[in-house]
């Protein structure tokens, strides 16, 4: 595996399995470079329209109480061996965009939360839309400035973390490191996931 | 990093000419990250300009739904009925099984060791 990125459109014809992660945060942090770091294709890019309902007060129309907004999703492929490929979606994260997200969540594996350090409450929004949903998350602050970081215990505590979530530094343009995030999001997946399927229950 | 690049989307049918707007069984079990790649010899033969683009791109090998918007630069609800249309008439295929589902165990350890071996 770990071949380099290429122009290939197509999959492999074996691969049949495909998952999903979503890489999200605020405008800015990195997350079309992260998913581009770690694509094997050149990133693409699409977009999903969606309908909010409920009382709009500056709706144009105002009479459908609805309105469509169109949310950006850029994202990435790489296939991890003959029959599987890993998808990586990045998108806004914020409240409004959740009717797409929920969308984009179901099935997905779970979620790469990339945040700056210089302004952590910009995920916050994002962490508790998550834990509302139950899709499981790791925080990756993208250190693209080699800031210095404060201790890991005042971080944790900024970012108001259960102890179980992992937070990790990253830089996004790294293979390896990003590589490294994207590992520690799936042991936490695979470390709260039931050990009995579900189908035995 | 950059904000994705907003493209002009003057040129394309309205997305309701293009799905009709009905209501559509087969949209509901396609996700994302389904993948289909064309049936063998199949044609385009009768089918309007989009729905034969998707089959002409699917032609060459598979491909995830979100991938089929983002190359011909159609929204991605769009292109889940379209596709949807392709499989009714079995112009398509579905190579991943059935609908999106979160990952059990053992997959979840083959992505793992698929990571590490990016390293």
């Amino acid at each position: 595996m770990g071949s380099e990125p290429s122009d290939e459109v197509y999959l492999a014809p074996t691969v049949r399995t495909a998952v999903k992660v979503l890489v999200l945060g605020p405008f800015a942090v990195g997350k079309s470079t992260f998913v581009g770091t770690l694509s094997e294709i050149p990133p693409l890019y699409t977009e999903e329209t969606i309908t909010r309902t409920g009382a709009v007060a500056d709706d144009p129309h105002g009479i459908s109480g609805k309105t469509t907004t169109t949310v950006a999703l850029d994202f990435g492929r790489r296939t991890l061996n003959d029959r599987l490929v890993l998808y990586m979606f990045g998108t806004p994260g914020q409240r409004r965009f959740l009717s797409l997200w929920e969308d984009l969540a179901y099935g997905s594996l779970g979620a790469l939360v990339l945040a700056d350090i210089a302004r952590i409450e910009e995920s916050f929004e994002i962490i508790g839309v998550l834990e509302e949903r139950g899709l499981p998350y790791a925080v990756a602050i993208n250190d693209f400035r080699n800031a210095e970081m404060p201790p890991d215990e005042e971080l944790r505590e900024a970012f108001d973390l259960l102890p179980e979530v992992p937070l990790v530094t990253c830089d996004a343009r790294e293979r390896d490191s990003a590589a490294r995030a994207m590992i520690s999001l799936v042991e936490h997946v695979l470390s709260v996931c039931p050990q009995q399927s579900q189908e035995s229950a | 990093m950059s904000p994705p690049r907003r493209r002009d989307r003057e040129a394309l049918v309205r997305p309701y000419l293009i799905t009709g707007g009905r209501a559509h069984p087969t949209v509901g079990s396609l996700g994302i990250t389904t993948l289909v790649r064309a049936a063998p010899e199949t044609e385009s033969l009768g089918l309007g300009p989009e729905h034969r683009r998707v089959v002409r791109l699917c032609s060459g090998g598979a491909l995830s739904v979100a991938e089929i918007a983002a190359r011909l630069e159609l929204p991605a609800s769009v292109t889940r009925v379209i596709v949807a249309d392709l499989l009714d008439e079995n112009r398509l295929q579905v190579l991943s099984s059935g609908r999106e589902q979160a990952p059990d165990r053992e997959l979840l350890q083959e992505v793992l060791d698929g990571l590490r071996a990016l390293r």
